[in-house]
């Protein structure tokens, strides 16, 4: 208690020396916690995107290829139009080892008088749908009626509103959780609603029949039995369903793993030469310290301080520089992350979702204590050398 | 009798010479008794403060032995020597020797602080006012003048009660008016208190407080008044 109270008015009657040893710890807390923040951030987005992608493969129209990057369809929500004959669906039944397969149809509203928005519209079959249903379904306990859409957080519309796509009135029942991907900027709704906004379009314009059919879709998510080799499934769908492609869905998101693994490493690298930098500077700031100090504990010993007080002291006022040095640390990097998430996201491109406070909290308070380790241990050369100063020579240099 | 030393000296391995070891202070047998005031005068360069040193547990000496109360002060460990020195042994170095993060005050009290014993804040206060710097209790160290720094370290070995008081030239810087104070302050501590108290100076002036006088030269000790 005495000695900590000593250390306490060290610190506090010193502040010019105990700022700058809390800021080269602020550094590294800032480092330590912002880029554990981004990259968690990351990671969640692509849980995130693979949950919602939920399937191994995807069938699309052949001409999709050359008209949308796959990745893109995901992560900036620009699915694009392209359709093929619904049939689809059922061949991809058909095959052997497919679990399960469901439609999904795409539409582009225009920037124009006949819509509210400009938004990409995604029908789904609630029945079948095992991708995007059970992300609504924990927005919206029931089905989705005719004209009601599902909206994603990133579209501008409230609960109740109505909005217009090609002149038809939709009404927004739900608002969905944020993904971190571009499925956060799409607007969902039953295929029967989709047929009458697909209509609607075509009177405007815009044309999209494709065979015999009365029904267009764009997608068919499919999701292969256990057991199954998906590389054989995914080269018997390509053989035997004409004019259509199937993608295996790793492969459209490897670009994002592999972005995700290239950041991670960026900050890895960004974290250890902090770490590095730091721990040199706070060395030499101890160097500086010894000497300056080396009266003061002099006279310590002089009065009967026994060694272990004084390294114990030196310890602890280290410790609490940072305590200090973490929490501005901390501070500074919450006030940069969290605000200018937007910023972050598009300046990577890569699908980015904070996690949740639980974890933040973990992290920071991880932080903190890493801050507090770091600076004793930095110290402790000179906690040892101030605390075996021969207190009759030293007080007799310098008079 | 309060500190017994034996035959202790001091040698230091330094080229002087044709030797490369000389001793700063020889061989040497005293005792410090309480209830008496002895004064150690000698030439600059003869040992005087290494001796004060060793007597005081700051210092070890390469020879001989050092008790107090019948302890051998180097063969404890360095714990129980701090404890021993905080409880018994006051000492006023020869140069600067404050905490400049305390006040005054806090300097003067901090012995006891340290190892939250009670602190004496009214003798503390009563040699303040003694020696004049009473109304220097809230300053800062860096404030202060040689002399004020000197009688602010005279009054935090004195404030603590100590059974041997060790002071280096304690009036190296003060005017003779404070010499005064200063020495009368030891000498009535020495006799109403029943402590010792040994002192290092040049100054004639402290021979007439002195109940007991050494002088050393190039490391040898005698006794010069008894
Ligand atoms: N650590 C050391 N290493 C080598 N020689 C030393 C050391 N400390 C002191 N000496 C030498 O020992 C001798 C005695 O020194 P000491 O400090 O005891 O003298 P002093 O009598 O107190 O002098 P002054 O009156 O100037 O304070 C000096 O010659 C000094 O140079
Ligand atoms: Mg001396």
């Amino acid at each position: 208690m005495k000695i900590f109270s000593l250390a306490v008015k060290n610190l506090v009657r010193k502040p010019v020396r105990t700022m700058v040893l809390a800021m080269i710890i602020a550094f590294l807390s800032l480092a330590v916690f912002g880029g554990s923040v981004v990259v968690l951030s990351l990671r969640s987005g692509l849980n995130s995107l693979e949950a919602r992608l939920g399937a191994d493969i995807i069938l699309v129209p052949s001409e999709a290829q050359s008209k949308v990057s796959f990745q893109n369809m995901f992560l900036q929500g620009t699915t694009g139009a392209f359709y093929m004959d619904e049939n689809v669906l059922e061949k991809a039944l058909e095959a052997d080892g497919v679990e399960k397969a469901a439609p999904q149809t795409f539409l582009a509203s225009l920037k124009a008088d006949c819509c509210s928005i400009k938004i990409q519209v995604i029908g789904i079959d609630p029945e079948q749908d095992f991708t995007v249903q059970p992300w609504i379904s924990r927005s919206l306990s029931r089905e989705m009626g005719d004209m009601d859409v599902a909206v994603g957080c990133k579209v501008e519309a409230e609960v109740g509103e109505i909005i217009r796509i090609y002149d038809e009135r939709c009404k927004v029942v739900a608002r969905l959780e944020t993904t971190g991907t571009g499925l956060d900027t799409a607007v969902y709704c039953n295929m029967e609603t989709m047929n009458h906004l697909l209509k609607a379009a075509e009177d405007k314009g815009v044309s999209h029949k494709i065979g015999s059919g009365d029904q267009v879709i764009s997608a068919v998510y499919v999701k292969v039995r256990d057991g199954y080799d998906i590389d054989s499934v995914n080269s018997w769908l390509n053989g035997h369903i004409r004019k259509v492609t199937a993608v295996r869905t790793r492969n459209m998101i490897t670009g994002v793993s592999d972005g995700l693994a290239g950041v991670s490493r960026t900050v890895t690298f960004l974290i250890a030469a902090v770490w590095v930098l730091a721990v040199v500077i706070l060395l030499l700031s101890f160097v500086l310290i010894i000497r300056e100090r080396s009266r003061e504990f002099a006279v310590l010993r002089l009065i009967g301080a026994s060694r272990r007080m004084l390294s114990g002291m030196v310890l602890l006022e280290s410790a609490l520089c940072g305590l200090l040095g973490g929490l501005i640390g901390v501070g500074v990097a919450a006030l940069l992350i969290f605000p200018f998430a937007q910023l972050i996201e598009s300046t990577l491109n890569l699908p980015y979702l904070i996690p949740d406070m639980g974890k933040i909290l973990l992290l920071a308070a991880g932080t903190v204590l890493l801050s507090i380790a770091v600076a004793p241990l930095s110290g402790m050369m000179a906690a040892y050398r101030l605390s075996r100063i021969d207190p009759g020579t030293t007080l007799r240099e310098g008079n | 009798m309060v500190i017994k030393a034996e035959n202790i000296a001091k040698r230091y391995f330094r080229k002087t010479g044709r030797a490369n070891n000389f001793f700063a202070v020889k061989p040497v047998s005293l005792d410090i008794r309480s209830g008496g005031t002895a004064v150690l005068m000698g030439r600059s360069g003869s040992g005087k403060t290494t001796l004060l040193n060793m007597l005081s547990g700051l210092l070890s000496p390469t020879e001989g032995r050092v008790l107090i109360d019948d302890r051998d002060l180097y063969s404890l460990d360095d714990k129980a020597l701090s404890l021993l020195r905080s409880e018994k042994i006051g000492v006023v170095p020869q140069g600067r020797s404050a905490v400049d993060t305390l006040t005054v005050f806090e300097n003067i009290l901090l012995p006891a602080a340290l190892y939250g014993r009670a602190q004496p804040e009214k003798e503390a206060q009563m040699w303040m006012e003694r020696l004049n710097i009473a109304d220097l209790r809230d300053v800062r160290p860096a404030e202060l003048s040689g002399g004020e720094l000197r009688r602010m370290a005279i009054v935090r070995a004195l404030a603590h009660n100590p059974e041997v008081l060790f002071a280096d030239e304690p009036t190296g810087d003060l005017d003779d008016e404070n010499t005064h104070l200063v020495l009368s302050a030891f000498q009535e501590y020495a006799h109403e208190k029943n402590k010792a108290v040994f002192i290092v100076t040049h100054e004639s002036d402290a021979l007439g407080y002195a109940d007991l006088v050494y002088r050393m030269e190039d490391g040898n000790l005698t006794v010069e008044r008894q």
